[in-house]
C-alpha cells in the first residue's frame, strides 16, 4: 500500500518534471514560430475559429441562464435593476474563462492532442525529424501559440454573447422588462477596467495551460489507438483540473 | 552464438559512410543488438536482411540519431552521431534520408507539397524551381499525375513512392529503405529496384535497405549482412551470401520453418500449456 503511494507519486512528479522539461522546449521554439505566421494562422482557424460555434451557443445559454436566476432573486429584495452588474460580473470573473477553458479543452485540447498523437503514431513526427525539420518548432510552437491566442478571443466572445446580445440582456430587459437603461448603465459603472484585465489574465494562463497539456499528452502518446485514445481523454480530464484549481489561485491573488 | 566469420573484409575508412562499432540496444526487457559492428559503403547498396523482429528498422533509427544505444559508437562520415547537439545532427540529417515503412506522409498537405516539404524547409529556391524538381522526383516514382491527391487517396505502395520522391528531393549522400518492396506490385517493385539502382549508378547515392525480400535485395546490393538474435550472422557480397555454409542463413534465405531459427517466439511446450488447469 506504501510503495503503491510511493510509486504513484513519483510517477506523478516524474511526469510533472517532463512536462516542465517540454514546456521549456516549446517556449524556446516559440520565437522560431513566430516567423511562421501563416502556420499559425491555419492554427488559429482549427483551434479557435472551429471553437466558435460552440462558445456561442453556451454563452448566450449561460447568459440567460443567469439572468433568469438573478432577476428572481433581486427582485424579491426591489433591486431587479441591478440584474445587469450581477450578470456582468459573474460572467467576466468567473464564468466567462473558466467555462470557456472548460469548452476549450473538450473542443480543441481534445482534438489537439489527437492529432499530434495520431502524427507520432504514423511516423510524421519521425519523418520531419530525420528532414532536420524540429517538430516543436513545426508542429508544437505553432499550436501552443494558437492556443494562447484563442482561448482570450473566445473569452471575449463568450461574454458579449453572455451579457449582451441574446443572453443576460435578451432574458433579463426583453422578457422580465428590466429596464436597458439601468442594465447597462450599473454594468457601466460597477465593472472597470481591473476585472476585464483579470478576465484576460485568467483566459490566457487557461489557454497556455490547455494547449500545453494537449501536445504534451499528444506528443507523449504511445504510438496505438489505445494510447492515442488515453491521451485524448487525459488530455480533458487534466485540462479541466487544472482550470478550476488554478482559477482559485489566480482568484485568491487577484481579488485580495 | 558467435559471429559467423568475416566472408570479405568490410570496406577501406575513406570508403566507408557510415561505421557502427559494438552496438548494444535494449528495447525494455529485450535485448535487439548484442554488439554488432557493420559497415556501410559510400556509393554501393548495402542490404540488411534477417528475420521480422530482429530490430532492423531499430538499427536505421539508430543510424540516424533517432534512438540513442545503450552502448557503441555510430559514426557518419567520420563523426559519431550521438555525440552531436541538434544543430550538428539536422546537418547530418540534410545529407541523410529515412524511407519509412509507411511512408509517414504528412497528411495535411498534398502529395506536392509533401515532397517541396524539404526543399522549402531548406533551400531558398524560387516557386517555379521548387515547381520543376517535384514534378520531376514525381516522375521518377511515376506518380506526377497523384500530385493533386492527399496521403488518404493514395494506397500503401503508392504512399511509400510519394515518401522515396520526397526522400531524394534533396538529392541526400545517402537514403535508408526501410522494407521499401513491402506490398508493392510487381511492376512496381521491378520499377523501385531500377529506381534504387539508377540513384545509386547515376548520382553515387549510398543506399541502406533493409528488407526481408532475400531475392530482390541480394539482386541488387553490393554487399549484404544477415543479421539475428542481436548478431550479424554473416556479412559479404551476395554471392558470399549465397554460398554461406552457415545454417542460420541457408534457413533464413530459403524460407525453411525448421532450423536454427526458431519460428516460434520462446515459450513452454503447447502441450503444458493446454494442459494447464484454468
Amino acid at each position: 500500500m506504501k510503495g503503491g503511494i510511493v510509486t504513484v507519486l513519483s510517477n506523478f512528479l516524474f511526469g510533472l518534471g517532463r512536462a516542465q522539461f517540454f514546456l521549456i522546449g516549446i517556449l524556446r521554439a516559440v520565437p522560431a514560430a513566430l516567423l511562421r505566421p501563416r502556420a499559425i494562422i491555419r492554427q488559429l482557424y482549427m483551434v479557435g475559429v472551429l471553437s466558435m460555434i460552440i462558445i456561442v451557443i453556451s454563452g448566450m445559454f449561460i447568459g440567460m441562464v443567469l439572468s433568469l436566476q438573478g432577476y428572481h432573486t433581486l427582485v424579491r429584495f426591489g433591486a431587479a435593476s441591478s440584474l445587469g452588474v450581477l450578470v456582468a460580473l459573474s460572467i467576466i470573473r468567473e464564468l466567462g474563462p473558466v467555462v470557456t477553458g472548460l469548452l476549450f479543452a473538450g473542443r480543441a485540447g481534445s482534438a489537439l492532442a489527437a492529432e499530434i498523437g495520431l502524427m507520432r503514431a504514423t511516423d510524421q513526427l519521425s519523418a520531419m525529424e530525420m528532414m532536420a525539420v524540429d517538430p516543436m518548432r513545426h508542429v508544437i510552437a505553432p499550436r501552443f501559440i494558437a492556443g494562447v491566442i484563442a482561448a482570450p478571443l473566445l473569452t471575449a466572445i463568450f461574454c458579449v454573447m453572455a451579457i449582451g446580445v441574446a443572453g443576460g440582456h435578451a432574458i433579463g430587459v426583453e422578457l422580465l422588462g428590466v429596464d436597458a437603461g439601468s442594465y447597462w448603465s450599473q454594468i457601466r459603472a460597477n465593472v472597470d477596467v481591473h476585472d476585464l484585465i483579470q478576465s484576460f489574465v485568467k483566459a490566457t494562463v487557461f489557454g497556455a495551460v490547455i494547449s500545453w497539456i494537449a501536445v504534451y499528452q499528444g506528443y507523449n502518446a504511445p504510438p496505438t489507438s489505445e494510447g492515442v485514445s488515453r491521451a485524448t481523454t487525459s488530455t480533458v480530464v487534466v485540462s479541466s483540473l487544472s482550470i478550476l484549481a488554478l482559477d482559485f489561485i489566480l482568484t485568491a491573488f487577484m481579488f485580495r | 552464438m558467435t559471429e559467423a566469420p568475416t566472408m570479405s573484409a568490410p570496406a577501406a575508412d575513406s570508403a566507408t559512410l557510415v561505421r557502427v562499432r559494438g552496438l548494444h540496444f535494449s528495447q525494455g526487457r529485450r535485448k535487439i543488438y548484442d554488439g554488432i559492428d557493420v559497415d556501410i559503403a559510400r556509393g554501393k547498396i548495402t542490404a540488411i536482411m534477417g528475420p521480422s523482429g530482429t530490430g532492423k528498422t531499430t538499427l536505421l533509427r539508430i543510424i540516424g540519431g533517432q534512438w540513442r544505444p545503450s552502448a557503441g559508437a555510430v559514426e557518419f562520415d567520420g563523426a559519431n552521431v550521438h555525440q552531436q547537439r541538434q544543430r550538428g545532427l539536422y546537418a547530418m540529417r540534410k545529407r541523410m534520408s529515412l524511407l519509412f515503412q509507411n511512408g509517414a506522409l504528412l497528411t495535411d498537405l498534398s502529395v506536392f507539397e509533401n515532397v517541396a516539404f524539404p526543399l522549402r524547409e531548406h533551400t531558398k529556391l524560387p516557386e517555379a524551381a521548387i515547381r520543376d524538381i517535384v514534378l520531376m522526383k514525381l516522375e521518377a516514382v511515376g506518380l506526377r499525375g497523384a500530385r493533386d491527391l492527399y496521403p488518404e487517396e493514395l494506397s500503401g505502395g503508392m504512399a511509400r513512392r510519394v515518401a522515396l520522391a520526397r526522400a531524394i528531393a534533396l538529392d541526400p549522400e545517402m537514403v535508408m529503405y526501410d522494407e521499401p518492396f513491402t506490398g508493392q506490385d510487381p511492376i512496381s517493385m521491378g520499377v523501385l529496384m531500377r529506381l534504387i539502382q539508377s540513384l545509386n549508378r547515376s548520382l553515387g547515392i549510398t543506399s541502406v535497405i533493409v528488407s526481408h525480400d532475400v531475392d530482390e535485395v541480394l539482386s541488387i546490393a553490393d554487399f549484404a549482412y544477415v543479421i539475428s538474435n542481436g548478431q550479424v550472422l554473416a556479412r559479404g557480397t551476395p554471392d558470399e551470401i549465397r554460398a554461406s555454409p552457415s545454417e542460420y542463413v541457408q534457413q533464413f534465405l530459403q524460407g525453411r520453418p525448421d532450423g536454427p531459427v526458431a519460428f516460434h517466439f520462446k515459450a513452454r511446450s503447447l502441450a503444458d500449456d493446454l494442459l494447464e488447469r484454468a
